[in-house]
């Protein structure tokens, strides 16, 4: 096959490295609000009927939100295995607690209704805060121990070992990542109840998300500050070869403090990117005041997109510094599939993400209007 | 076997893919029976046909849920544990699996949502568009999860890259159009028809028997049946094709799973049972059936078929050239590429490149392949012998089962066509006792499938021991013993409610219509009507 040669090697790694991002930003924003509906569910609705609203609100979409994840997962298999790859089992412990809270969660939602008694459905009430606090937090953490190196090598056939700990992954900076993470989430499920709730369900939600889209704008420029004054980034110390072989061992990279904010010297447009993050939850924060849930969530979501493609931003080319071996760190250059699974992978996506985001809207469109308890009342058989 | 970390990996992927397959095949085929249900309601306007669908629903649901929480983790553990394996292949194997996001899981998980949801939102065209939907992206999720199941049992298309150390695509026509794949994936969802057919059948039975929804269970019974035969024949059919393909793909598969330790003039017999011996390399108290093997494996009276003593043979010459291949590997990455290196170097790594997987096998008793002796090289060649008396066994019962069920259907067909479902109590408690066999049969035949091509993770390229992630002994307890925990106590939750749905029965929402008398009559008529004199008092 000769067709993937109409497009360059380095095109399609970078292409690839944006498709990543809009992946992430599909799932932080689609599954975001139930995730974050979740953490609001013991605090917003304070009795059965209440939490069977705010549950039904997502009751219909969260499965397909989720496969957002799952296609991300899959994706960076498929186009960075690398990346994959080291992340996975370095991430290993962390990685089998979000899926324990990715295992219960879906259990939660069918199975909670299913019996009438009060113990059995506050349990699974706290088993969906905890599967929406958990997956929030701790890919927040992992990003902040992204943006400090992490400490993985290889040997010369490429075997991967990881030399830090679960504990290790709990420094300041990455728990701080983790709760712009928790915040961000928060500030955008309360946007969504808003949207789907009425009554005193809506307005509590209303309540803790402006609390919380404050606290994403503080923290997240916090992080920002120590990004660009205390984190030392890295840089590329010999030539880049961007259509070189996915080896990332033929270069050399050093530690350079600021490297992390050189992008957007070198490119002023970028900063759009972070000005995207504080201006999204600016604006949830005033939809939120105005009692304006569709330019709540929009914004919130836009505030969401922004956060997650600055990490992008600040890093690039690198995707996952290594701390110990600074010259194993996967960059766009040397991490990804070979040019030929690439192009497959673009005429695929480029076929179905349309198709997808169209029947996914027109869900969205036939269960659009609010969840209220009589409804939940009429559709008991059905409800969660 | 020791607690070594390729153990505890190993355990660990078979543990949650042997969960995540109890709920699978159930998705496959009750997503379909669901959705056959709800197209006779919208064709011919009848309500019971609505109760059914949505009845079978809220069992799909919680079965949905389970198969869902279950699946996130296969996705993930490749990364997890197999992170030379996901670096070596994943240049290959990641693009099925992200396909099948993008196509499959996808469209079933959205539109799972108003299948639930949308029975008053939608028009009736419209919610059996998105049952269809479901039904059409969990069958159409199999196909590419068996595509890169395929690939690993018959890696093609694909060609090592020195440069990367991993292999990479060369023809993705070849890994799409892949025969072992497309066979394993017609029998698996036909696995997947009969397991739920074989369940409504059976929960059906049970209400005929306590004279309970009798028009209900007993329409489930005719569609179960007829699409159970179908699915059961195509298992059978498949199944065969896939015994041809291994025999051309998988010889030393074959080969175990039939205990035959020595080439056999052909056509081969085949061995109804015995007990295979993994030590003394022979069968004892075996009982053949002349010829049939050969027919199976080779499809003709005249075509040998290799023994175990055989293949170990040709697998110690393929070991050898591995070594040569992986010796020009060693050259051609010191010198800095393909292109720097002797014609000799080149050559060598062409023509023996297809065998560099057999040198890894080494790597288990030595750092450097190269340095192997021949009493090593002896034993690795040994190692591809799996392990023999487990595959003969549980091939036997996934046979076996698959022809019980192919008559438990028939029967029930017959019967159906006949208007006489409740004509034998015997018959429906045989039907109800049968609800797990294709559970047994389907596990079974997934640890045939996989047991038996160990020790290769990808057949002939990637050793087991050489694919798995370094994690800690201590790590992988914990989190092996966290999966079974949270997977046990999620399976027995998920059977209580499955009981208690089933015990509670479909909810009738609607005015009964012409065809729906019979389940309004009290139990004890009902059962007196339907029970043979023998027993009457049943109800």
């Amino acid at each position: 096959m000769i067709l993937h040669t109409l497009l360059d090697y380095d095109t399609l790694r970078f292409i690839w490295w944006l498709l990543i991002g809009v992946l992430l930003v599909g799932f932080a924003v689609t599954d975001g609000f139930d995730l974050g509906s979740g953490m609001l569910l013991p605090f917003a609705a304070r009795n059965d009927i209440e939490r069977r609203v705010v549950i039904n609100s997502v009751g219909p979409v969260w499965e397909g939100n989720q496969v957002w994840l799952i296609l991300g997962g899959g994706a960076i298999f498929a186009a960075w295995p690398q990346l994959y790859a080291v992340s996975f089992s370095g991430f290993y412990l962390a990685m089998f607690v979000i899926l324990t809270a990715l295992i219960l969660r879906p259990v939660a939602f069918k199975f909670r209704s299913k019996r009438e008694s009060p113990q059995w459905r506050a349990r699974w009430d706290w088993v969906l805060f905890f599967s929406g606090f958990v997956p929030a937090l701790i890919c927040g953490v992992a990003v902040g121990n992204v943006l400090q190196g992490v400490p993985f090598r290889f040997n010369p056939d490429m075997h991967i070992f990881y030399d830090g700990s679960f504990f290790g992954l709990l420094n300041p900076f990455a728990i701080l990542c983790g709760l712009v993470s928790v915040a961000m989430l928060v500030m955008h499920g309360a946007a969504w109840l808003l949207l789907k709730t009425a009554g005193p369900v809506a307005e509590r939600a209303r309540s803790y998300g402006m609390v919380a889209a404050v606290l994403t704008v503080v923290l997240y420029a916090l992080a920002g500050v120590l990004l660009a004054t205390s984190i030392g980034g890295f840089r590329i110390s010999s030539v880049i070869d961007a259509t070189g072989p996915s080896n990332p061992l033929l270069k050399t990279v050093e530690l350079h403090a600021g490297a992390w904010t050189a992008n957007y010297a070198t490119h002023p447009w970028t900063l759009a990117v972070p000005v995207a993050g504080f201006v999204g939850a600016l604006g949830a924060l005033l939809g939120l005041a105005l009692r304006r849930p569709v330019l709540a969530l929009l914004t919130a979501a836009l505030g969401i997109a922004g956060i997650i493609l600055s990490v992008g931003a600040s890093m690039f080319p690198f995707i996952l510094p290594s701390s110990i071996d600074p010259r194993a760190s996967l960059t766009v250059w040397d991490s990804s599939s070979s040019h030929l699974t690439l192009f497959i992978m673009l005429v695929v996506t480029a076929v179905f993400i349309p198709l997808i985001v169209a029947y996914t809207s027109w869900v969205y469109r036939v269960l659009w209007g609010k969840v209220d308890e009589q409804a939940i009342r009429d559709e008991s058989g059905h409800a969660y | 076997m020791d607690l070594d970390i390729v153990a505890l990996s190993r355990l660990q992927f078979a543990v949650t893919a042997l969960y995540h397959f109890l709920f699978v095949p159930l998705t496959l085929g009750l997503s379909i029976i669901i959705a056959i249900m709800e197209t006779v309601y919208v064709m011919t306007g009848r309500v019971i046909w609505r109760d059914m669908t949505k009845f079978w629903g809220v069992l799909f649901g919680i079965n949905f849920a389970m198969g869902v929480a279950t699946g996130i983790v296969m996705e993930f553990q490749f990364g997890m544990n197999w992170s030379y394996y996901s670096h070596y292949v994943g240049d290959i194997f990641g693009a099925p699996l992200a396909i099948e996001g993008l196509m499959a899981f996808f469209m079933e998980a959205t539109f799972v949502g108003l299948f639930f949801f949308g029975w008053d939102k939608l028009s009736k065209v419209g919610h059996l568009i998105a049952t269809w939907a479901v039904a059409i992206g969990s069958n159409f999720s199999a196909l590419w999860i068996l595509i890169a199941n395929g690939w690993m049992q018959n890696p093609v298309g694909a060609a090592f890259n020195p440069q990367t150390m991993r292999m990479e695509v060369t023809d993705f026509a070849a890994v799409l159009t892949n025969p072992v794949a497309q066979a394993k994936f017609v029998h698996t969802v036909s696995a997947g028809y009969v397991c739920a057919a074989v369940f409504v059948l059976g929960v059906s039975a049970w209400y005929v028997l306590k004279g309970r929804h009798l028009e209900l269970a007993k329409r489930s019974m005719t569609v179960a049946a007829s699409f159970g035969l179908a699915a059961a024949l195509s298992v059978a059919v498949l199944g065969d094709e896939s015994g041809y393909l291994s025999g051309e793909h998988q010889k030393m598969k074959l080969a175990a799973i039939e205990a035959m330790w020595e080439t056999q003039p052909a056509p081969a017999a085949f061995t109804v049972v015995g007990f295979p011996d993994q030590e003394a390399r022979e069968t004892h108290y075996a009982i053949h059936i002349p010829g049939v093997m050969g027919l199976i494996g080779t499809r003709s009276l005249d075509t040998v078929m290799p023994g175990i003593d055989e293949l170990v043979k040709r697998a110690e010459v393929r070991i050898r050239e591995g070594i040569k291949a992986y010796d020009a590997l060693q050259k051609i990455r010191e010198a800095g590429g393909t292109d720097k290196v002797t014609q000799g170097v080149r050559g060598d790594f062409e023509d023996n490149g297809i065998n560099m997987g057999y040198a890894l096998l080494l790597k288990r008793y030595v750092d450097d392949p190269r340095q192997a002796s021949d009493e090593q090289i002896a034993k690795a060649a040994w190692d591809t012998v799996p392990q023999v008396a487990p595959l003969f066994w549980l091939f036997r019962v996934m046979v076996g089962i698959g022809v019980l069920l192919i008559v438990l259907t028939g029967t029930f067909f017959v019967l159906s066509a006949r208007r006489r479902l409740d004509s034998h109590r015997w018959l429906l408690k045989l039907a109800v006792f049968a609800i797990p066999l294709p559970w047994i049969a389907i596990e079974s035949g997934w640890l045939v499938a996989e047991f038996g091509r160990q020790p290769w993770v990808i057949e002939g390229v990637l050793p087991t021991a050489v694919a798995v992630s370094n994690l800690g002994v201590k790590t992988l307890l914990l989190t092996l013993a966290g999966f079974i925990a949270i997977y046990t106590a999620l399976l027995v939750i998920e059977m209580k409610l499955m009981l208690k749905a089933i015990r509670k029965g479909p909810q009738a929402e609607h005015a009964p219509d012409e065809g729906d008398t019979l389940s309004h009559i009290p139990p004890a008529h009902a059962g007196a009507a339907i029970a043979t004199p023998s027993t009457g008092s049943a109800a």
